[in-house]
């Protein structure tokens, strides 16, 4: 079965959102990673890129579809995982430890819209 | 929504746990494992699929080779039994009904193999231009299961597991051998760019063809995902993305399937007069620069305006390019030729280059 970790915010379209002070890793779920398949390409948003909540934002690219990431939380962009150019198949091996992209959190209201594990579990039954 | 079908096959595809997809009306296996080790199974060891979703169709009686003649795009007069021919149905503007492959077994009796999607409407198609030849068309769709096995050491595991001889039988041929008292056929034939057969039985027998090879190891079972990723590699067509009833042969790239030296067929004119007017579109393939994955349907673009769409692309598995195959305005179309491809909200530089990204591998 897929891992939920706690202590993190889950989106329905299955990215996860850690928060550390004002700012916001991002990144998708063991979930969406085992659903995908082999991920072969990942299409990350630039530095200064304005995110908003459940906005396309990029891709995560399997050998025979891409599917869009919706952002969990509106903010800018201060830093993609550039290691996921090269290695995209990161995400298969360890979802939860490898974020797709930090931002700065715009409105932390907004993480009332957002699931805890519990709730995020109980999706993915 | 009519109810979905399932093949000879489909419980050992879900006790195997394979992802299911709907594939021309049939709950189809996408991939068990990884579409990556099953391509890559392929290209170096062998893999067994389930094609049984392919229609069958038997055209037997003295008018059976001038007919086929007149709804087929290759030339089949006169060949020996046991040839295989591709080719065409075309509509008579030069639209493809369908693309086939054309098995002579005997001087009056031909099978012919159609796509799973197309079989009522090429059943339909072939009897309703018959009228006045003297022939018989059975459709045996149901009756025939139908397994490829692909991959450098098929010929070895057919011969070693499944006892059958088939090292004699040359590219593009096929043969009947009598097995556990029916009559198979088996063809060295397939749609991955390697050596590989193709067999059609009964639905026990080809059952009992899946559980020896699939229970040897030495065979891993593959999904429909890397089938398109193994024929795409090759640029080999696949109907309803390269083919479809507004692409005509020519367009696609497949003018040497097309005899315009024989008798008259359906779509004959069409074709004669494209070919000598030149097609103003064409299949192409196109090779990204950037990593980014061109997908069906995705505009392609130069001189700031929309020039074709792409009908196939992937990053390729054996060669870790970005590449596609694109149905595109001739103007752009000459190899070396700059486009761009528009995917998501950024447009990627791409080059107009020869659709066969990988070596074809057949055993000639």
């Amino acid at each position: 079965m897929s891992t939920v970790l706690d202590g993190l915010y889950y989106s329905e379209s299955h990215e996860w959102l850690k928060v550390e002070g004002e700012f916001g890793y991002i990144g998708i779920t063991d979930y969406a990673q085992h659903q995908l398949g082999s991920v072969v390409y990942v299409d990350l948003p630039e530095v200064d890129d304005e995110l908003n909540q459940g906005e396309e934002f990029g891709a995560v690219e399997s050998v025979k579809a891409a599917s869009d990431l919706l952002s969990p939380i509106s903010g800018t962009v201060v830093e993609i995982n550039e290691a996921l150019e090269d290695k995209p198949e990161l995400l298969n091996e360890d979802a939860f430890n490898n974020w797709i992209c930090k931002v700065t959190i715009s409105d932390p209201e907004e993480l009332k819209n957002l699931m805890d594990a519990e709730a995020y579990k109980a999706i993915c039954e | 929504m009519e109810d979905i079908l399932k093949t000879c096959l489909h419980q050992k595809h879900l006790d195997l746990g394979a992802k299911m997809m709907p594939f021309g009306g049939f709950d189809m296996p996408i991939e068990y494992t990884s579409i990556i080790e099953e391509h890559n199974a392929v290209r170096h060891a062998a893999g067994i699929f389930d094609v049984s979703h392919m229609g069958e169709i038997l055209i037997t009686g003295p008018d059976s080779e001038r007919y086929i003649n007149y709804i087929f795009t290759n030339n089949i007069r006169g060949a020996e039994p046991g040839k295989i021919f591709y080719g065409m149905l075309l509509y008579p503007d030069g639209g493809t009904v369908d693309d086939l492959l054309v098995y002579k077994m005997g001087d009056e009796r031909f099978f012919l193999v159609v796509n799973a999607s197309n079989i009522a409407k090429d059943y339909q198609w072939i009897v309703e231009h018959s009228a006045g030849y003297n022939l018989n068309i059975e459709n045996l769709s149901d009756y025939y299961g139908e397994v490829a096995v692909q991959g450098p050491k098929a010929e070895a595991c057919i011969e070693e597991l499944l006892h059958l001889e088939v090292k004699d039988l040359q590219f593009y041929t096929c043969k009947e051998i009598e097995c556990d008292g029916e009559t198979i056929i088996v063809s060295r034939t397939g749609y991955t760019g390697e050596d590989g057969f193709e067999i059609y039985g009964s639905h026990a027998f080809i059952n009992k063809v899946w559980d020896v090879l699939v229970g040897s190891k030495q065979v891993l079972p593959c999904g429909l995902g890397c089938r398109d990723t193994l024929r795409f590699e090759v640029g080999l067509p696949l109907y309803g993305h390269e083919l479809e009833k507004d692409i005509t042969p020519i367009e696609a790239g497949l003018g040497m399937f097309v005899k315009l030296d024989k008798d008259d067929f359906i779509g004959k004119e069409a074709i004669a007069r494209q070919k000598a007017e030149g097609a103003k579109r064409k299949i192409v393939g196109i090779e990204l620069a950037d990593k980014a994955i061109p997908r069906s349907g995705y505009e392609v673009y130069a001189d700031g305006k929309v020039i074709g769409h792409v009908t196939t692309g992937y990053n390729s598995i054996s060669t870790g390019k970005s590449v596609c195959m694109a149905l595109i305005d001739s103007a752009y179309a000459a190899l070396g030729t700059e486009v761009e491809i528009h995917i998501r909200k950024k447009f990627f530089k791409g080059t107009v280059v020869k659709k066969r990204f990988y070596e074809k591998n057949y055993k000639k």
